[in-house]
């Protein structure tokens, strides 16, 4: 057996001292001699491992031979029949979880950089024009109303439009693509990726119609006179805030808000774009996932002398990505772990000026498996700080739940699915996404796409419920 | 695309535009608002509506000119386009025989209130209208709202039109006086609606406010327009944006206004 190198091939990145200043993309990706290399140390298991850890089942092994042997079209082709948004995925999975996790390859070393290689597939057919349309099927005068252009609805109507069916997604926003737009920013997901992938969807065929709030602009109720089925995507947008005193004072946002001003709005050109962010000498984020990782480093592009992070476990228990939070440390994030605010201190204008926290030390393990972090009683101090970017977690939107009679509901108002074929509690329409697992990440809302779309095949059919 | 099909300055800084809009005018109740955005580089700002046509699928909002965006909306011209119009956003006022009512309006709320006053007034509820300007020619849509209204009580500032002073005035003239109110709706300046409140207050009388604060996406997304209502944080978009008034925290509302302050002042200068 050949010897396999025992570290992933190195991605060019741009250098943290220079990246902290714009809003470019950090990774360069590979070249093809990079991505070749890399091919070169997957050794082709029989039986692959790395697809148990991938939702989705992407034929691995093969994608990756197709790179070795320089056939890049056939490459994007496997990527493509079990994942619609490889460019995407290879950049923002958790591989480390996911396919890399159980290559064969970690046990003694570093696994093949999959998601390196997915992403180096994906920009290479980006850069050949507009992506192959597929083989669509005849129309079957079937249509479908998708709510929602995260990766969810997009993965419903680009499965359904070449099955035939004619498709419509609804956004309630001025641009398509879920957080893959308004949340995920620039320097981690170039907007001109979602662009392409909404741009191809449409090209199919599918119809998009922004700026429709379904709930309030029409219901579901009314999209089911009008259509065959309704999916569901409408992801989980509604930001948690701790509800300590002080919270509402100026300049402390949750991250949706921070997020959404920068990136959808484009804040960070301001006064070029009329919408403004509150631009801080030191802000502080709370939380420890990938939203809290991308708060942070938004703050530092946008001039933040100091972007600190306050989690309130430990760095093992973080649950952003391991690139996130290697990203961070390179760009000089500060981290106060074990912390907690407790409240928050103004100025007479009703600016924020201190956060006050307690220091935390971890018991025993909670529900989630990791160990409970327990407020040491009489630790408070505070931070100085001219923005708080609150980043504890979201939960979905109740304005589709409740505006729709039969739609069933759970504890934090994500709509309740069958698993295996996404079917709500209402005939006819079917949810996916973190809308129904709450949120999570892009492909688990993708694998719940796809199951979602064969079983609104199947009920178009046989119109069983 | 949203086509601008007409346009009017109705007094110095206060502008109605009238927009095609049929999804929107085919739902639109009062209370109700939209999210409008000129174009690419706009900024998505809340307006309420002022009137609808729901057979000719249009909808007006009367709106102050106060800054950057509210500026570009009144450069447009009939037949021009904006990128984003949507909604309607928020919960409609509750619209029930309540007995009298008074319709308070105030600026850019002079024509949001018309709406109001004529679904209560239709309702068969008893509308007593009260309007107020700085000045007489500040003034708009006496007649529309006449129409509309058992009686029409206007103030001015200045004192150069109806009655001197404001909405609030009267409203405590009238309540001391003993008349009977049974819900007071008050929609424009924040100011004006903390000063109704206040005079309500006292009298126990039900006061209805339409609070205004900065706001993003309007679809409970993004939390920047909390305010605290009976000691609780709210969001105004999808929880209101009508609150009682007595429970309002008001001191929150005024200094969450002033968040961009300076980048107004920056947005002025570059424009
Ligand atoms: C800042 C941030 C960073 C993240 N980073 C990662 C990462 O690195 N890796 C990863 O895998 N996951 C990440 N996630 C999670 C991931 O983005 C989500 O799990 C995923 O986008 C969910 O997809 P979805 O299609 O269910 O919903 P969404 O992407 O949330 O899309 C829902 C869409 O529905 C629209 N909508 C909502 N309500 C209505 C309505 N009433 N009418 C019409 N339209 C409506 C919304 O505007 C939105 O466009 C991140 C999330 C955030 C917020
Ligand atoms: C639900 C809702 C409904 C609204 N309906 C209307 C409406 O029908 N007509 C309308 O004209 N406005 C309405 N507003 C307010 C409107 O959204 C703002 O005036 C607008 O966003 C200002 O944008 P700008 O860029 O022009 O001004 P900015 O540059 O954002 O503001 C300039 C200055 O004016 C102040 N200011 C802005 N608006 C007001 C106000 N209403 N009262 C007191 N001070 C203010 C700001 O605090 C700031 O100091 C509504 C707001 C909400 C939340
Ligand atoms: S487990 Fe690793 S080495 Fe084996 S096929 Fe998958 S990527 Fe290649
Ligand atoms: S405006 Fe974003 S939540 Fe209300």
């Amino acid at each position: 057996m050949v010897k396999v190198a025992s570290n992933k091939t190195k991605m060019r990145e741009q250098p943290p001292e220079e990246r902290i200043r714009n809003f470019e993309e950090v990774p360069y990706g590979y070249s093809m001699e990079e991505a070749v290399a890399e091919a070169n140390r997957c050794i082709q298991c029989k039986k692959p491992s790395c697809v148990q850890g991938c939702p989705v089942e992407i034929n691995i092994p093969e994608f990756i031979r197709l790179i070795k042997e320089g056939d890049l079209r056939n490459s994007i082709r496997v990527l493509k029949e079990t994942n619609v948004l490889p460019a995407v995925c290879g950049r923002v999975c958790p591989q480390e979880e996911q396919c890399e996790k159980y290559c064969i390859l970690a046990k003694k070393m570093e696994p093949v950089a999959i998601g390196r290689l997915e992403r180096f597939a994906a920009d290479w057919e980006a850069q050949q024009g507009d992506a192959e349309i597929p083989r669509m099927k005849k129309p079957t005068g079937k249509r479908v109303a998708v709510v929602g252009t995260g990766p969810a609805g997009i993965t419903v109507a680009g499965d359904l439009i070449q099955l035939g069916i004619e498709v419509t997604m609804y956004e309630a926003l001025h641009e398509a693509g879920g957080v893959l737009v308004y949340g995920i920013p620039e320097f981690r997901l170039p907007k001109r990726i979602v662009a392409r992938e909404i741009a191809h969807v449409c090209r199919m065929g599918v119809k998009l119609i922004k700026n429709v709030v379904i709930g309030t602009s029409l219901t579901v109720d009314d999209l089911l006179k009008e259509y065959d089925a309704v999916f569901i995507g409408s992801g989980a947008g509604l930001p948690w805030f701790m509800e300590i005193p002080g919270e509402n004072l100026n300049n402390i946002y949750s991250a949706n808000e921070y997020l959404t001003r920068a990136n959808l709005m484009k804040a960070y050109r301001f006064p070029e774009y009329d919408t403004p962010i509150a631009h801080g000498k030191v802000v502080t984020t709370i939380g420890g996932g990938n939203v809290a990782m991308d708060s942070a480093r938004t703050a530092l592009r946008l001039g933040a002398k100091r972007s600190i992070v306050i989690y309130r476990r430990s760095r093992n228990e973080m649950p952003a990505r391991d690139e996130e939070i290697h990203h961070a440390e390179e760009e000089g994030i500060v981290f106060h772990f074990l912390t907690n605010p407790v409240a928050y201190h103004g100025d007479a204008l009703g600016m924020v000026q201190e956060v006050e926290c307690l220091r935390m030390e971890l018991g025993e393990p909670d529900s989630s498996g990791r160990r409970r972090p327990i407020p040491i009683e009489g630790s408070n101090f505070r931070i100085p700080v001219d923005v708080v970017v609150v980043s504890i977690g979201n939960s979905p939107n109740p304005l589709i739940p409740n505006t729709t009679p039969g739609l069933e509901t759970g504890k934090w108002g994500n709509i309740i699915i069958d698993e295996e074929t996404g079917r709500t509690s209402k005939k006819g329409v079917f949810a996916g996404g973190d809308v129904a697992s709450g949120a999570a990440t892009v492909i688990s809302a993708m694998g719940a796409g796809k199951k979602a779309a064969k079983s609104i095949l199947q009920y178009l059919r046989d119109g069983k419920w | 695309m949203i086509q601008i099909v007409d346009r009017s300055m109705l007094v110095p800084n206060i502008h109605l535009l009238t927009l095609e809009a049929p999804l929107v005018a085919s739902k639109i109740q009062p209370g109700h608002f939209v999210i409008i955005k000129a174009n690419e580089k706009g900024e998505r700002i809340p307006l309420t509506v002022a009137d609808w046509n729901r057979e000719k699928g249009t909808v007006s909002c009367a709106f102050m000119q106060v800054g950057r965006s509210t500026r570009k909306l009144a450069a447009l011209k009939m037949g021009d386009e904006v990128e984003t119009f949507v909604g309607p956003l928020g919960k409609a006022i509750d619209i029930n025989r309540f007995g009298t009512v008074a319709c308070v309006g105030g600026c850019y709320g002079i024509g949001s209130i018309y709406p109001v006053a004529r679904a209560i007034k239709s309702a068969g509820n008893r509308v007593v209208s009260l309007i107020e300007a700085r000045s007489r020619f500040l003034l708009y849509w006496e007649e529309k709202i006449r129409q509309v209204s058992d009686a029409l009580i206007v103030s001015t500032s200045d004192g150069s039109k109806g009655e001197k002073g404001h909405n609030s005035d009267r409203l405590r003239e009238m309540l001391g006086e003993g008349q009977s109110i049974d819900l007071v709706v008050a929609i424009g300046c924040t100011f004006m609606m903390y000063a109704v409140s206040e005079a309500t207050r006292s009298f126990g009388v039900k006061t209805i406010v339409s609070l205004n604060p900065i706001m993003v996406d309007g679809t409970g997304m993004c939390g920047a327009c909390r305010v605290e209502v009976g000691g609780k944080t709210k969001f105004a978009c999808v929880d209101g944006p009508d609150f009682d008034g007595h429970e309002v925290d008001w001191g929150l509302v005024l200094a969450r206004r002033k968040a961009y302050i300076r980048h107004e002042t920056v947005s002025e200068e570059a424009s």
